[in-house]
């Protein structure tokens, strides 16, 4: 909290948060949909198409069907998508199309709020990816409860990592156009090789190791372990490393967001 | 007396380009004081750090008697902005736009939605509460900047260019409005390269070129200085009357196919140069702002 003090971010960063949460209420029916119909679509192709080929594998000792294997997958990937996509093309239209952040500094709120603020509701729709989703799949009796109830505090965290980063790359791209390059070249990699639809004890070692620098996989087997219900200590790593990723990129974004709007 | 602005020695630098030099001005309260110039002159870089959007390069800034390096919330919790782009949310409605801006300088929420209503109806917008804002007429969109501004009851009101690009019946609603505040005491801080727009509205100017400041005082006091009171204007003039007047030391510009010369009371030139110079194409008429600011910024074309 003193770093937050220390940076000018007070409580005020609220204000930016429920102006957000004014709009998507506003549209929610649209915009529930797609967290709603994603894991279906994901759980329809995979669990009965991929299934059949696959059947069941091992992950951690532990043999399970495939189904069971991606469902926490999904939800994980859903939680990055929606913080980073929220603070990447909708927080640069907001700041450059729509002047929003512009007309906020003309009031008592500083742009180290704004950005707070941005990269807060970006978690928080992570959170809300988390919640609509894992309703959808506890519907197949694919989560443990109560410890799949964990997976909310950890979409936040998520959120946070993957709004910090986004926000980073909002303050250096010179158009909406270049967000295609972290899509293409961080999200889509991760999105595929971070033990997300086969497990990385499969792979090579040294592939391994380079897959923990990617938080998605962090994000991914905390999500995993706690929708399994094999909560351990092992879970404070990737905790751990969620929260520098966000203490390393939050600072980062706002850097480079006051040296693209302070004038 | 405590000044509502105070700069001393304003200087912003980007780079090595120096956007404003050095200027100093004040505010008195409950005045409407005008920054007048050309584009790229200064005006918006200038308002920009009187409500703490820029920081200072150099020089001393005090809005209200607070240092605004300092207590810059404070101060800009007491200023109202309308920003020459226009920033309203898109996905909000009117009212909507209202009441969350209110929500960005703490208001409770009641107090937001009755403010936001009385400010609708002072803007004659209340019909158009639930329109989405994107529905609105430029002019409307501007009333709108305008009560958003408003929302916080401010001490101070920054303009920038606020009529800029309005029709004439738009900016008069505007002006009407504003005359309405100042008359309850607010006072104004106004960009414009609109001479009609300043000669109306404030009561104190400064002309500002390449960011420095070439004329400050009362807009009637500086058309008697640098102009006189009537302007005689002759198209495609001759050359015995360019001797004519050359002769005469007039003071005068010549842009060729037009010659404008600068007078005071003086009916007998005007029929002086009708009789004897033009048949056609001359005018005599009052001296107006815009003058002054063409005699001292140059005609060229900026930008």
């Amino acid at each position: 909290m003193k770093f937050l003090s220390k940076m000018n971010v007070s409580r005020r960063f609220l204000r930016v948060w429920q102006r957000n949460l004014r709009v998507y209420r506003k549209g929610w029916k649209v915009i529930f949909l797609p967290p709603f119909l994603e894991p279906l679509f994901y759980l329809l192709a995979f669990g009965i198409g991929l299934s059949g080929l696959v059947g069941s594998l091992r992950y951690q000792g532990m043999e399970m069907s495939y189904v069971r294997f991606i469902a926490p997958a999904l939800i994980a990937v859903s939680m990055m998508n929606n913080s980073f996509f929220e603070t990447t093309y909708a927080s640069f239209v907001r700041m450059y199309y729509q002047k929003t952040f512009d007309a906020m500094m003309a009031t008592p709120l500083c742009l180290e709020e704004v950005i707070t603020g941005e990269i807060v509701w970006g978690a928080t729709k992570s959170i809300v990816a988390a919640v609509i989703m894992l309703a959808v799949i506890s519907v197949f009796g694919l989560i443990q409860y109560p410890d799949g109830l964990l997976i909310l505090p950890v979409a936040f965290l998520g959120g946070l990592a993957f709004g910090s980063i986004g926000m980073f790359f909002t303050g250096i791209v010179k158009n909406i156009e270049m967000f295609n390059l972290p899509v293409f070249l961080f999200v889509t990699p991760m999105f595929l090789l971070s033990g997300t639809f086969f497990p990385l004890e499969n792979f090579p070692r040294w592939s391994q190791h380079i897959a923990l620098i990617f938080p998605l996989t962090h994000l991914v087997n905390l999500t995993r372990d706690f929708c399994l219900g094999r909560i351990g200590p092992k879970a404070l790593w990737g905790l751990g490393y969620l929260f520098l990723f966000s203490l390393f990129f939050f600072p980062l974004a706002v850097r480079t967001m006051r040296r693209r709007l302070i004038k | 007396m405590q000044y509502v602005v105070e700069a001393k020695d304003l200087l912003k630098k980007y780079g090595d380009f120096v956007a404003v030099n050095r200027i100093s001005f004040a505010v008195l309260p409950g005045e409407c004081f005008g920054i007048l110039g050309p584009n790229g002159a200064g005006k918006t870089t200038t308002v920009r750090m009187v409500y703490a959007f820029s920081p200072l390069t150099g020089g001393s800034l005090s809005v209200f008697g607070l240092d605004i390096t300092k207590e810059w919330r404070r101060i800009k919790s007491r200023i109202g902005v309308c920003q020459q782009e226009n920033s309203l949310d898109p996905d909000l409605t009117v009212l909507e736009n209202l009441e969350v801006f209110a929500r960005y300088f703490d208001i409770p929420k009641k107090e937001a939605r009755d403010k936001a209503l009385e400010m609708l109806n002072f803007f004659a917008l209340d019909s158009r509460k639930d329109a989405q804002v994107t529905e609105l007429s430029g002019g409307m969109m501007r009333r709108l900047v305008l009560a958003r501004a408003l929302i916080n009851k401010p001490d101070l009101l920054i303009l920038d260019e606020p009529t800029t690009g309005l029709d004439p019946q738009s900016r008069h609603q505007v002006w009407e409005r504003l005359e309405e505040l100042r008359a309850n005491g607010i006072s104004v801080l106004l960009t414009t390269h609109y001479m009609e727009e300043a000669s109306q509205l404030c009561d104190r100017l400064i002309i500002i070129d390449q960011g420095l400041i070439l004329e400050e005082g009362k807009p009637e006091g500086l058309i008697q200085k640098h102009v006189g009171r009537d302007v005689i204007e002759v198209a495609w003039p001759t050359q015995e009357l360019r001797s004519y007047i050359q002769s005469g030391n007039l003071a005068h510009e010549d842009l060729g196919h037009r010659l404008v010369i600068y007078c005071d009371k003086r009916d007998d030139l005007y029929l002086k140069i009708t009789k004897d110079f033009c048949k056609a194409g001359c005018i005599m008429r009052m001296a107006t702002l815009e003058d002054v600011f063409l005699k001292l910024t140059g005609r060229e074309l900026r930008e």
